[in-house]
C-alpha cells in the first residue's frame, strides 16, 4: 500500500469565502502581509495502485469544475 | 478483576465526598476498583443523580389527564388525539457549549432529538433558549455565533425545523452561556416505547456510531493513571456531533419500532453506557451484563472505564428478545448504521462490565442508579441585588430616545439574524414560528410556534420562555411570571395547554444565595402549575453555573406545549389593518422593577410584583376563546421593554403606525413611565374590530381599548413622556442586532 | 401522474417533496439503493443533506443505483426536478451544467425570496431557440417568461457557479430557469441564476423548494406551478 495526499483547492478565480473570512480575521491578530490564502481540503489515503488516484480526484474526490486537485505519494 | 485501582482518593478528584465514597463501599462490600469508582461518579454526580435538586422537584405537578409519559422516561408525552401523542422535552448543554460553543450547541440538540425519538416520536421541532454576556464583549459574540451555527448546523442537517426560540444577552452569562435546546415530536401512542429494560434473557443492542474518547474529561483523573504525560491528546473533552449519522439512527430506530422489533430503547448522553444500561435495568428492576469487548470502537486501545463512560455521540441502546436480533441488525445494516449485541438482561439485580469471559466490573444496580444520597439545600435569601448595575442609557434621555434604545437593546431587538440560519419549514408543519422579536425570513411569526398535526386533525403551539433577571430580582414571582408568559403566548395561538417541560439553569447550589433562589424558584413554577392545571411532564437541572463573578442569574427556562383546532386560526403578532383599533387586554399592572428599562438604567435591584395568576388565566382563556372565533385581527404578548415595545413590534411587523393613549393605564395608578416601559405579567395588545374587542371585556378580565392602527409613526401619548418616533427609526433600532453582533472590537 | 422522490441517507425534504407531488398525482419514494423507478413518470430529487453532504454536497449521491437509473430515465426525456440538493446532485451527476458552492456570507440561509422566470438581465442573449426550450420544459409550462414566484430558499451551499464561457452559452440557450430578483440573491450566484434546465429542457434543478410552497398555511403556494406545469404538460 502506497500512502498519498490528496490536496484540493479552490480552482483559481473561483470566490473563495473562507479564504476571504480567514484573510479578514488576520490583522486582528496582529499578522500583517499575508494575502491570497485560499482554504482546501486534504484527503489522506493508502492505495494499492496510486496510478488509479487521478481517476478517482476527477470523479470524486474533486469537482474539476470549480475545484484543482493535486496528489502527492508519500 | 484488572482494572486501574483506585489509588488513594481519586473519588475526591472525581467530585465525590468522603461520605459519599464510604456509602459506596458500604453498598458494595468492599473498595470500588477503577471502573466501579468510574461509574459511580458518573451516576452519583449533580448531573446525573440530581442530588441537590430531586427533592424539591418533588413539589411538581406531574399528573393531568392528557399525559402519556410523565417525569422518568426519556421524554414527557401528551395525547393530541385520535391515538397520537406530542413528546416534549428540554435540556441543557451549557458548560459544553462554553467551552466550544459550535459543538456544544450542535450535541446539545443531538442528544434532545434522541430523547424524543427514544419514545418512537418523529421529532418534529427544535425550539432553543440562549443567554449570552453583552453583546459589547468578544467572547459573548465568538459564543453566540458558534452556538447559532451549532444549532444551526445540526438541525438543518437532520431535516427537523427550528420553530422558535429566544435569546438574551445580560452580563452574568459572560463566563457561562447557556444553551437550553427543547425538541417536539410526535407518536402514534401504540407504536411508543418506555426505556425500563424488560425480559430476562433478552439481548441489549447498541447502535449508531463508534464509541471513541470523546467527553471522557470528568474521569480524566483515571485517565491519568493511565496515560503517560505526553498522552493529552488521548483526553478529548469535547463531543463532536454528526447529524448525519443520527439522521440514519433516527429513521432506523423508528422504523424498528413500527415493526415491534425492540423491547425498549434508550439513547445514550451524559455518562454514556453507564448511565444509559444502569437507568434502564433500574427502571426494569433486572440486571444486565455489558461485555465491553464487544462495543464497536473508534480507537482500538480504549480502556473498559472509557468504553463505559464515553460520551460518543449518536448511539442507542436497545433491548431485544433473541428471535428478533437478527431482524435487528439487519435493518441497522439497511440505514447504513453500526449496531452489535453487546450484553444482556439477566436476573441479577447487577450491571456487570465484562471484558470477553473477565469481570470487571460488578455492582448492584440499585446502588449505582439510585443509591446516590439526596441533599438538603441551605437557602438563605441574600441581603440585596448581588448582580452588577451598568448604566448604558444616558441619564434624562428622551422618552423617544428611552425607546429606541429599549428596541435596540439586543434581548428585545429582532433576533432574524440568527433565525434565518435555522430551517424553519422542513416537515411541512410550521403553520407560525415563535422568533423572539417577531420576525421570521421566511413563514409567519407569532407568540407561539404552531404545528400543523393533520394525523390528529388539529395543532400544537409551543413557546419556551424565561427572564432570568426578572427571577433574580424575585425568583418566585419571575418563575411565576415565566409560566404565565408561556400560558399566553400559547393563548395568543388559540392553543389550550397540555403540558410543561423545563430546565432549571443555577449556580453552585451548595452555596446560600443559587440555593435559596432554586428553591423559590421551584415553589413558583409548583404553584403556578398547580394553579393553571399544567403537569410537568418532564425536565432537567442544570447546576453549578458560575463565572469569576458568581452566579448566573437563576434561570428557569420553561417550554409549553397546548393544543388547538385548527392551525390557520392563530392571527399574527404585527397589526393586520389600517384603521384597526388597538385595545389591552387582561390585568396588567406594569412596574419598573426587573425591567430592561431598569437594566439600561443600571437600576436593578430585588423585587418584583406579586403576579396574579387566576387573573392571568381568565385573560388567557379569553384571548384564546376570541383567537379561535376569529375575532381578532393580531395579538401580542406584552413582554419585555414593556407596552411602547410591544406597540413599536407590532407596527414594524406591518409596516403601519399606530396611535394611541395611555390614560387607561395612568388610571390603573401606573406613571406614564411605567404606562410606556414598565413589564410585568398578564397583558395582551389586540388589534382589530372595536366592536369585536369590546365584546371581550368581562368581569375580572378587563379591556381598554388605547388607540388605533394609524399613519406611518408609534405615536403614544402617556403625559409628559409621550412620544412620537417614525416607523422608519423604530426600525432601524430594532434591526440593529446584525451590525451588534458582528462589529469588530 | 405517479412521481418518484428519492430517499439517500441524510435526505430531509423527501417528505415534503411527497407531499407536494402527491397534490399533483401520486407519489411514491425510491430508495437509493433501487435501479428500478418502478414506471413512474417523474422524479424528484429532493432536498436534505444526502450522506451527510460530506466530502461536497452531492459528491457520493450521484454514484447511487437510483441516480443510475434518474440518468437514463433523463437521458430518455423524462422529467426530472433537483431541489436544493437534488440540484447539487444533478450538477455533480453532469445531468446540469454549473455547481454549487458554500454561500458567499458562509452562514445557513433560510429566507423566503422572489424569482423571475426566465428573467434574463440580458434579453438579447435569449434566442428563439431558448423561448422554444422553456416551452419543452415542462416544470415551466405554465410559467410565463417574467413572472415572478415567492419560494424560500433553506441552504449553506447555493452559490451557483459556472466558467464565464459556459454561463453565456446556457443564457444563449434559454437554459436559465429561474433568477433571483433583484436586490434578493442571497447566496453570492453568477448572474443571480437560482436554477437552470438541461440542454432538452426536461431536468430541472433550483436551489429554492417549490415544494415548501404548496399551501398558503406554511407559507406561499407559487412552488405548487412547477408541479402543476409537469403534471399538466403530461395530460
Amino acid at each position: 500500500m502506497a500512502k498519498a495526499r490528496v490536496l484540493i483547492r479552490p480552482k483559481e478565480g473561483i470566490l473563495d469565502p473562507q479564504g476571504k473570512a480567514v484573510e479578514r480575521a488576520l490583522p486582528a491578530l496582529g499578522f500583517e502581509g499575508i494575502e491570497h490564502v485560499r482554504v482546501g481540503r486534504m484527503v489522506e489515503l493508502e492505495a494499492e495502485d496510486p496510478e488509479q488516484l487521478a481517476e478517482l480526484c476527477e470523479k470524486l474526490l474533486a469537482n474539476p469544475l470549480i475545484e484543482d486537485y493535486e496528489i502527492q505519494t508519500l | 478483576m484488572s482494572a486501574p485501582a483506585a489509588s488513594s482518593s481519586p473519588h475526591r478528584e472525581l467530585g465525590l465526598t468522603d461520605t459519599e465514597f464510604e456509602l459506596i463501599c458500604e453498598k458494595l462490600g468492599r473498595e470500588p476498583n477503577g471502573v466501579e469508582l468510574a461509574m459511580f461518579s458518573l451516576l452519583w454526580s449533580e448531573h446525573c443523580a440530581y442530588k441537590h435538586s430531586r427533592k424539591l422537584l418533588r413539589r411538581l405537578p406531574t399528573e393531568g389527564e392528557r399525559v402519556v409519559m410523565g417525569p422518568g422516561e426519556n421524554a414527557g408525552a401528551v395525547d393530541v388525539g385520535n391515538g397520537y401523542a406530542v413528546a416534549f422535552k428540554v435540556e441543557s448543554h451549557n458548560h459544553p457549549s462554553a467551552v466550544e460553543p459550535f459543538q456544544g450547541a450542535a450535541t446539545g440538540v443531538g442528544g434532545i432529538l434522541r430523547d424524543v425519538f427514544a419514545l418512537g416520536a418523529r421529532p418534529i421541532a427544535i425550539l432553543d433558549s440562549l443567554r449570552f454576556g453583552e453583546l459589547d464583549s468578544v467572547r459573548s459574540r465568538h459564543l453566540l455565533d458558534g452556538a447559532v451555527r451549532g444549532i444551526g448546523h445540526y438541525g438543518n442537517s437532520i431535516g427537523v425545523p427550528t420553530v422558535g426560540g429566544e435569546i438574551y444577552f445580560e452580563a452574568p452569562y459572560e463566563h457561562n452561556c447557556l444553551v437550553n435546546a427543547m425538541c417536539v415530536g410526535l407518536a402514534r401512542q401504540d407504536e411508543m416505547v418506555r426505556a425500563a429494560a424488560a425480559g430476562i434473557g433478552n439481548a441489549v443492542v447498541l447502535m449508531g456510531a463508534s464509541t471513541g474518547r470523546d467527553g471522557i474529561g470528568g474521569a480524566s483523573v483515571l485517565a491519568s493513571a493511565e496515560l503517560g504525560d505526553g498522552d493529552e491528546a488521548k483526553r478529548p473533552t469535547v463531543q463532536i456531533g454528526d447529524p448525519f449519522e443520527e439522521a440514519k439512527v433516527l429513521e432506523c430506530c423508528l422504523e424498528l419500532l413500527a415493526k415491534g422489533l425492540l423491547v425498549s430503547l434508550q439513547d445514550l448522553g451524559a455518562a454514556g453506557l453507564t448511565s444509559s444500561a444502569g437507568e434502564m435495568a433500574s427502571a426494569g428492576g433486572v440486571g444486565i451484563d455489558i461485555d465491553v469487548g464487544r462495543v464497536p470502537l473508534r480507537e482500538a486501545d480504549m480502556e473498559p472505564f472509557e468504553i463505559m463512560v464515553s460520551e460518543s455521540q449518536e448511539r442507542m441502546l436497545a433491548v431485544v428478545e433473541p428471535g428478533k436480533v437478527s431482524d435487528v441488525l439487519a435493518l441497522c445494516e439497511k440505514w447504513q448504521t453500526g449496531a452489535a449485541e453487546i450484553g444482556v438482561i439477566t436476573d441479577s439485580g447487577q450491571i456487570r462490565v465484562l471484558r470477553g469471559e473477565e469481570v470487571v466490573g460488578d455492582m448492584p444496580v440499585e446502588a449505582l442508579v439510585d443509591g446516590c444520597p439526596l441533599y438538603d439545600l441551605s437557602p438563605a435569601e441574600p441581603e440585596g441585588w448581588i448582580y452588577g448595575n451598568r448604566a448604558t442609557l444616558a441619564e434624562g434621555a428622551s422618552a423617544e430616545e428611552t425607546l429606541l434604545a429599549l428596541l435596540g437593546s439586543p434581548s428585545i431587538a429582532s433576533k432574524r439574524w440568527a433565525f434565518e440560519q435555522y430551517d424553519a419549514l422542513v416537515g411541512s408543519r410550521t403553520a407560525r414560528q415563535q422568533v423572539a422579536g417577531g420576525e421570521a425570513a421566511a413563514g409567519d411569526t407569532a407568540d407561539a410556534a404552531v404545528l400543523a398535526i393533520p394525523e390528529a386533525g388539529n395543532a400544537v403551539a409551543v413557546s419556551i420562555d424565561g427572564n432570568g433577571r426578572r427571577v433574580a430580582c424575585d425568583p418566585y414571582a419571575g418563575t411565576v411570571e415565566a409560566v404565565l408568559e408561556c400560558t399566553q403566548n400559547l393563548a395568543c395561538a388559540g392553543a389550550e395547554p397540555l403540558g410543561l417541560t423545563n430546565c432549571l439553569n443555577f449556580g453552585n447550589p451548595e452555596k446560600p444565595t443559587p440555593a435559596w433562589q432554586l428553591d423559590r424558584a421551584v415553589t413558583g413554577l409548583a404553584e403556578a402549575c398547580e394553579a393553571l392545571g399544567v403537569p410537568v411532564v418532564g425536565g432537567n437541572v442544570s447546576l453549578y453555573n458560575e463565572g469569576p463573578e458568581g452566579p448566573i442569574y437563576p434561570t428557569p427556562v420553561v417550554g409549553m406545549v397546548g393544543e388547538l383546532p385548527d392551525p390557520g386560526l392563530p392571527p399574527g403578532s404585527a397589526f393586520a389593518r389600517e384603521g384597526d383599533a388597538i385595545a389591552l387586554l387582561g390585568p396588567f399592572s406594569p412596574s419598573l422593577a426587573g425591567s430592561e428599562l431598569a437594566k439600561l438604567r443600571g437600576e436593578l435591584e430585588m423585587g418584583l410584583p406579586q403576579p396574579d395568576i387566576a387573573g392571568v388565566a381568565a385573560a388567557c382563556a379569553t384571548v384564546r376563546d376570541a383567537v379561535r372565533a376569529g375575532k381578532l385581527a393580531s395579538v401580542h404578548d406584552i413582554s419585555d421593554g414593556g407596552l411602547s415595545c410591544a406597540l413599536a413590534e407590532s407596527a414594524i411587523g406591518a409596516g403601519l403606525g399606530c396611535r394611541v393613549d395611555l390614560q387607561p393605564l395612568r388610571e390603573r395608578g401606573c406613571s406614564p413611565e411605567e404606562a410606556l416601559f414598565g413589564e410585568g405579567a398578564g397583558g395582551f395588545l389586540l388589534s382589530g374590530d372595536p366592536a369585536a374587542l369590546e365584546s371581550l371585556a368581562t368581569e375580572g378580565v378587563p379591556l381598554v381599548l388605547l388607540g388605533k392602527v394609524d399613519g406611518e409613526n408609534v405615536e403614544i401619548a402617556a403625559g409628559d413622556r409621550s412620544l412620537t418616533i417614525s416607523l422608519e427609526d423604530a426600525e432601524r433600532a430594532w434591526r440593529s442586532l446584525p451590525g451588534q453582533v458582528e462589529a469588530v472590537s | 401522474m405517479i412521481w418518484g422522490v428519492l430517499q439517500f441517507p441524510g435526505s430531509c425534504d423527501e417528505r415534503d417533496a411527497l407531499h407536494a407531488c402527491s397534490l399533483m398525482g401520486e407519489a411514491r419514494l425510491i430508495w437509493h439503493e433501487s435501479r428500478d423507478l418502478g414506471g413512474v413518470d417523474g422524479v424528484v430529487v429532493p432536498g436534505g443533506f444526502s450522506y451527510g453532504d460530506y466530502l461536497r454536497a452531492g459528491a457520493i449521491a450521484r454514484f447511487s443505483p437510483a441516480m443510475e437509473a434518474v440518468a437514463e430515465f433523463a437521458a430518455g426525456g423524462g422529467p426530472v426536478l433537483g431541489i436544493c440538493n437534488g440540484f447539487q446532485v444533478l450538477c455533480e451527476a453532469g445531468l446540469l451544467p454549473g455547481a454549487l458552492l458554500r454561500n458567499e456570507e458562509l452562514r445557513f440561509l433560510c429566507r423566503q425570496v422572489d424569482l423571475v422566470a426566465d428573467g434574463s438581465p440580458s434579453p438579447e442573449l435569449t434566442t428563439p431557440e431558448g423561448g422554444q426550450l422553456r416551452k419543452r420544459s415542462p416544470f415551466l409550462a405554465g410559467i410565463e417568461s417574467g413572472e415572478t414566484l415567492s419560494i424560500p430558499v433553506k441552504h449553506g451551499e447555493g452559490r451557483y457557479y459556472a466558467p464565464e464561457e459556459m454561463l453565456d452559452e446556457i443564457e444563449a440557450r434559454g437554459q436559465v430557469a429561474f433568477r433571483y430578483a433583484p436586490g434578493q440573491n442571497p447566496n453570492g450566484s453568477v448572474r443571480d441564476i437560482a436554477g437552470v434546465i438541461n440542454e432538452a429542457g426536461n431536468v430541472l434543478g433550483l436551489m429554492p423548494h417549490p415544494e415548501h410552497a404548496v399551501d398558503a398555511l406554511t407559507g406561499s403556494i407559487d412552488g405548487l406551478r412547477l408541479f402543476e406545469g409537469a403534471a399538466g404538460a403530461r395530460v
